[in-house]
Parts: structure tokens; sequence; C-alpha cells
């Protein structure tokens, strides 16, 4: 029988080369750092780095371009959908992807992400979905959720005055140009895990030329929920999943079939 | 190459394909709705990048994300499009990335007409959109002259990575006239090296308009007004008809300074020794040859289909050294030859001010004509 | 035998967030409250043995501050 022996240790994690070497400015346990992760992850897995460009959007990743290693241009708020259709429409055999919160995707952008979607624009969206205007200080966001309170509104969100928030993975994912719209969460290990699939399809979507994909994760705001972050992934797993559920909106049949 | 008779709109589309433009995106606006049609038919005809987009504003940020990548691109639009576009002028120019807008003026403001008008100089020309930049903005007058200044726009915009505008009305954009179109260039195979493209085989590279740090905001600024200065000295470009011995002087640009024309050439039938300055580019503006022609002439008038925006601009080269005069139609009305050739008439007997506002005396005219209420 | 693992944290990406101590299985990570670094966090370090390599303290890190090294088995044949 053979008898398992130690040998030297060896790395099975390590930085992904995509993330440039520096602090981010993101607040500590805010979950931006484990998207930007999970992202530099896939495109060194995939060997995408020197082939992609990213869009930049205008929220606490407004500086996105300075944590990863690639091209970058920056869009005003609301558009890096329509400067990643620019991008892409010139470049179509490159890689384009936006990074974008919750404002800038689903309040002021949403005209954009929509008509990019029902174009069946070839790039992947990642939406960081923390149910309120991070980098401003922590207002109500189209994703703030009934009763949640915020700098803007203090008493709570009043569904009567302000609606009900918007679940935007659904809502795109009837339209017919979107292939791979899902969303996940990175309050845990196992939904942490989960969101690197997604993230890998996503780009497996758009290395095939199979068409619009987004991916909507569920994430922390330890500043702005007055929360540790901690608490921020106990809150997100039973306020936030209960309201946006973790699942598959929109995959189209030669995405499922997909062996990745 | 012959000589065709072509729409305005579609020769414009037309001269930019030939200029190489590799991606066009825009929305429906009448003036200028042929261009977008134009190209909706060529540009994948050519394999080029065509976009129509959901808005104005998702038009301009297309724009912006190829111009990023060092392509030809353009857009189109018309007054209440163009004010949806400045948000991403305003990027554009503080990313320091080359594109051409063409903008067929339309009467306003507010949803207004789709009569030709002149009244967004102040919006292009002085910044609709915020802060200091500087768009360069070429003046046609007719359909030929469109053609040769698209063609230029985009050199002018690559040479200084800025904006170039090319600005025209709804007469213009919709007018038939004979021209010739330029041959086919090439598209670019090089990119300039600020360019992103995918960072293969060298450093990765980051277009922004964010500088955090207000010195660095203020380096950029500078470096843009220093650009500028080199655009106002090697770029500005205006027509001169019968100055030599003027002395009187019409200026007009556009549409009002081809009408202008036909009013100074009836006038000097008439023995009246006036001449025409019609600016080509209104920003970078003339304002050497009017600063001259003040220490020649006794007086000048002032044509726009607007209530008076160029005719600051004027004033300002003119320093009240000499008598200004306006007269401007507005909301889509066109002057005719003989309106100009009467002010010009008005302008020849006098007596002339320097004191006033000209705009204050215009309307006190204009009431007279339209029957409209003045103020004073 | 439990297989055997260690990490190394960089501590200058790391900000004190604690979510890898709360997500370690082993329990053997906590933050050094003795210890700043450059920025004014308290670096997380391991605490005690135990460490078995499983990585998820690196799949929770929003810093990808964390290093996972695992020993490698090596079957030995019989003799």
């Amino acid at each position: 029988m053979a008898i398992p022996e130690t040998e030297s240790m060896q790395v099975v994690y390590s930085r992904p080369d995509s993330l440039v070497d520096v602090n981010t400015h993101y607040c500590p346990g805010c979950t931006h750092g484990v998207g930007h992760r999970l992202i530099a992850e896939v495109l060194d897995e995939m060997g995408l780095r020197e082939k992609t460009i990213g869009v930049a959007s205008v929220g606490c990743s407004v500086f996105a371009y300075n944590y990863f290693n690639f091209d970058w241009v920056q869009a005003p708020h609301g558009r890096a959908p329509a400067m990643a259709t620019g991008v892409k429409r010139v470049y179509p055999d490159r890689i384009v992807l936006t990074y974008q919160g919750d404002g800038d995707l689903a309040s002021i952008g949403m005209a954009e992400i929509v008509h990019a979607a029902a174009r069946g624009e070839n790039i992947t969206v990642v939406f960081i979905n923390n149910a309120n205007y991070g980098m401003t200080g922590g207002q109500m966001a189209p994703t703030t959720l009934p009763g949640q309170k915020t700098t803007s509104s203090p008493a709570g969100r009043d569904v009567e005055q302000a609606g009900y928030p918007i679940r935007t993975a659904e809502m795109l994912s009837t339209l017919e140009g979107a292939s791979y719209v899902v969303r996940r969460s990175l309050h845990d290990p196992k939904n942490i895990r989960m969101a690197k699939k997604a993230l890998r399809l996503a780009f497996e979507t758009q290395v095939r030329g199979m068409g619009f994909s987004m991916v909507e994760l569920l994430s922390t705001c330890p500043t702005n929920w007055g929360l540790t972050p901690l608490q921020s992934l106990q809150w997100l797993e039973e306020k936030m999943v209960p309201y946006y559920p973790i699942n598959d909106f929109k995959v189209a049949p030669a995405i499922a079939g997909l062996k990745v | 190459m012959t000589r065709e008779l072509m729409k305005g709109n579609e020769a414009v589309a037309e001269a930019a394909i030939r200029a190489g433009l590799q991606a066009y995106f825009g929305y429906p606006i009448t003036p200028q709705t042929e261009l977008l049609e134009w190209m909706s038919r060529r540009m994948p005809e050519l394999g080029r990048a065509f976009v129509q987009a959901e808005s104005e504003l998702a038009a301009i940020n297309m724009v912006y994300g190829a111009a990023c990548t060092g392509a030809r691109v353009m857009t189109s639009s018309s007054s209440p499009g163009i004010s949806l576009m400045m948000e991403g002028l305003s990027y554009i120019a503080g990313t320091e990335v080359p594109m051409v807008l063409v903008d067929v003026m339309r009467g306003g403001p507010g949803l207004g007409n789709i009569a030709p008008a002149q009244s967004d100089y102040n919006q292009i020309v002085h910044g609709g959109g915020h802060g200091d930049y500087y768009p360069i903005v070429l003046a046609p007058s007719s359909v030929q002259e469109s053609i040769d200044l698209t063609v230029l726009a985009f050199d002018l915009a690559e040479k200084y990575r800025s904006i170039a505008v090319v600005l025209t009305d709804g007469s213009l954009g919709q007018m038939m006239e004979p021209a010739e179109m330029p041959a086919m260039q090439p598209l670019r195979t090089q990119f300039p090296d600020w360019a992103v493209s995918g960072c293969e085989g060298r450093e990765r590279r980051i277009l922004t308009s964010i500088y955090l740090d207000p010195p660095a905001e203020e380096r950029t600024n500078l470096r843009l007004a220093a650009r500028w200065q080199q655009v106002e000295a090697n770029e500005i470009r205006y027509k001169e008809y019968f100055l030599d011995d003027a002395d009187f002087v019409v200026v007009g640009y556009g549409s009002t300074g081809r009408v202008a024309l036909s009013a100074v050439r009836a006038a000097r039938a008439e023995g009246i020794k006036v001449g025409l300055l019609r600016p080509i580019t209104v920003n970078p503006f003339p304002s050497q040859i009017l600063d001259d022609l003040a220490n020649r002439v006794q007086g000048m008038l002032v044509v726009e289909m607007s209530a008076g925006q160029m005719l600051e601009d004027v004033r300002m080269a003119v320093s009240r050294r000499i008598p200004v005069e306006f007269f401007g139609r507005l909301g889509g009305v066109v002057p005719f030859p003989d309106e100009i050739h009467n002010e010009i008439r008005r302008l020849v007997q006098g007596p002339l001010t320097t004191d006033g506002h000209p705009r204050d005396r215009w309307l006190r005219r204009m009431a007279a004509i339209t029957g409209s209420p003045s103020v004073n | 035998m439990p297989v055997k693992g260690t990490i190394e944290v960089d501590e200058s990406l790391c900000k004190g967030c604690e979510l890898c101590v709360g997500a370690c299985p082993q329990d053997v990570l906590e933050l050094s409250l003795e210890r700043l670094n450059a920025k004014g966090y308290h670096p997380a370090e391991l605490k005690a043995l135990g460490c078995t390599g499983c990585g998820i303290c690196a799949v929770v890190c929003p810093e990808a501050a964390i290093t996972v090294y695992r020993e490698a088995l090596v079957a030995r044949k019989p003799a």
C-alpha cells in the first residue's frame, strides 16, 4: 500500500497576474475586491489579459483601471455599455468588459444597458449590486431594499414614494439579445466559487461571439451599511438574497451546453 | 472625379467615408437624418461599423469608446440632439481623443422646429460642454465646401487630438448642388501610441478624463490651452469677397454668409463699396483680419440666423473702433438677399454709432418687420 | 493524517477586514492586534498550527493578499 509522504509545500493559490501590485482604495471588507480578483483569475486562466479592454464606470470602482494590468477607458456615469459598444464595434476580436455599480448601471445608465443587451452586443458586463450608492456616501439606489435606510431615505425606502427596487438581471433576461444573464453573490466561499464559474461562462460567451453576457454580483458595502465586514456578509445573505435570487435568468442553449 | 447633384447631408456622409471613416454612431433627427440613413447603407457595405444608437446620449458615448481606439469616428445630430451630446463632448475633450461631429442646426430653443438656424454657435464655439475645451469648428456654405471641410475635419481632429465640428444648418443639409467627391482613402491600419487595443506586447494604456489631483488637472488644462494656441496659429481659415476697396464689411458664415454674398454683389452693382468676410473656421475665430479691417473700414454688419452670437466675437475683435450693426432672422427663418441688401443701404446711409448694443437697435427694427413687440 | 498547509499574507495589502478569519474552517487565522501595517491596519496572520491549505481564506480575500501553500502528497512505492 502506498504511504503518503510529505514533499515540499506547493503553491495552490497566488495573486492573479492581471491584478496590478498596488493597494486598492476600496473599504476593508468591500467585496469589490473579490469581484476584481475573480475577473483577474478568469482572464488569467483564459489567457485573455492582452486582448482585453476594460471600460470603467463611475462609482466606487471609478479607478478600476488602476488595479488591472490591461488597457482601460473611462466612461461617463452610466455610459459604459455605450462606450463598450464603440470599442467592440471597432475591435470585434478583443474582449471588452464593463464594470459597473448599481447607480451607474441601473439608474443613470439604464437605457444604455438595456439597449446594449437588446442589440446583443458581444460584451461582458460585471454588475456590482450593493443596494446603495457607495462612492457618494450611501444614498438610495434603484436596488435599495424597501425600508432600507440610506442617506437619501433616512426613514427607510418608502415604496409609495420611491417605488420598488429593480431586479435588473431578471429584466434584461427578457431581451432576445441577452445570451447569458445571471445573478451570483460574493458573501461566502461557495457563492464566490459559483460567481467565478459564472464569470468564466460570461467571458466564454464573448470569446465565442455568442452575444451579450452579464453577471450581477450581490456585494457588501460595510461602510455605508454601517456594519462590520463580517456582519455585512450576514446582512447580504439575510436581506438581499431573498429579494435578489441567486439564479440563472437567461442562458442561451449553446452556452448551457458549454464545457469549460 | 465628375460632379454630381448631391444632397448636403448625404454628401457629408460620403465625404466622411471617403476620408476613411471607420465607425459611425448616430440617431435620427431632422434635418440631418439622411446622413444617418446614408451611413446605414454604406458602412455595412464596406464592412465598417454602424450603429443606430438608442439616443444621442448613447451615440456620443459609442463615439467616445471608438475614438479611444484611434479609429476615425464620427456622429451627427441637430440642435436638441447636440444638447444631449454635450456631456460626451466634454469627456472626449478631457480625454484628448479625436472625433468629428456634424451639427446641422435647426430652430430653437427647446424642440423648436426643423428649419435652418445658426443659434447654436455659442453652444459649439464657446463650449456647451463643461470645462475649458476648444473644439475646431468649420462652417461650410455650400455642398462642395461641406465635403471638403468634412475631409479636413478628420485630418485636423487627428493632428490636434481634438474634436472637430462641421457646423451647418438645415438648408445646407437638405439642399442639392453639383459637387465633386474625393477619392476613397484607405482605412487606418496604424494607430497612435496613446490608443487602446489590448496590451499585447506592450505596457497597458489607460484613457481617462479624471485627474483627481488639482495640479494634475491644471497641467492637463494648460496642455489643452497650449494645443489650442497651436490651432489658432495654424488653422484659421476665412474667405474675403470685394474687401480690397471696401468701406463697409458684412460678416456672415455658413448659409447666411452665402445669402449675404448675393446681397453684397447687388449692393456693389449699385456702387456701394461693400465687401464680405466669411469665416470658414468660426473656432479659431479670424479675429486678426477683423482687427485689420477695423482700421480701414467705416462700419460692419454682422448677419446671422440667431439673436447675435458670432456678433459678440466680431465686436470683441473690433473693440468699438468702428460701428458694428446686426441683422438676424430667428427660429428657422432664413434671410433673403434683399433684406440684407436693405441693411447694407441702411449702414451706408447712417448715421452709425458705437454706443449701445446693435442687438437693441435690431430688435426695434424687427418689431417693424415682424409685428412682434420689442421691449425698448 | 490531515494535509498540512500554510499561508502567506502580503501585509502591505491586507486591510484587516477579517473576512478570512471568519471563513477559515480550521479557525487558525486572526488579526495581529499588536502590529500595524503601513496603512494602519492590523494584518491577518496564522495564530495556530492546523492550516490545511484549503484556500478558502484566499477565496474570500478582497485584496488577493493571501498565497496558499499545501504540501504535495507523494505516494511512496512499497518497499
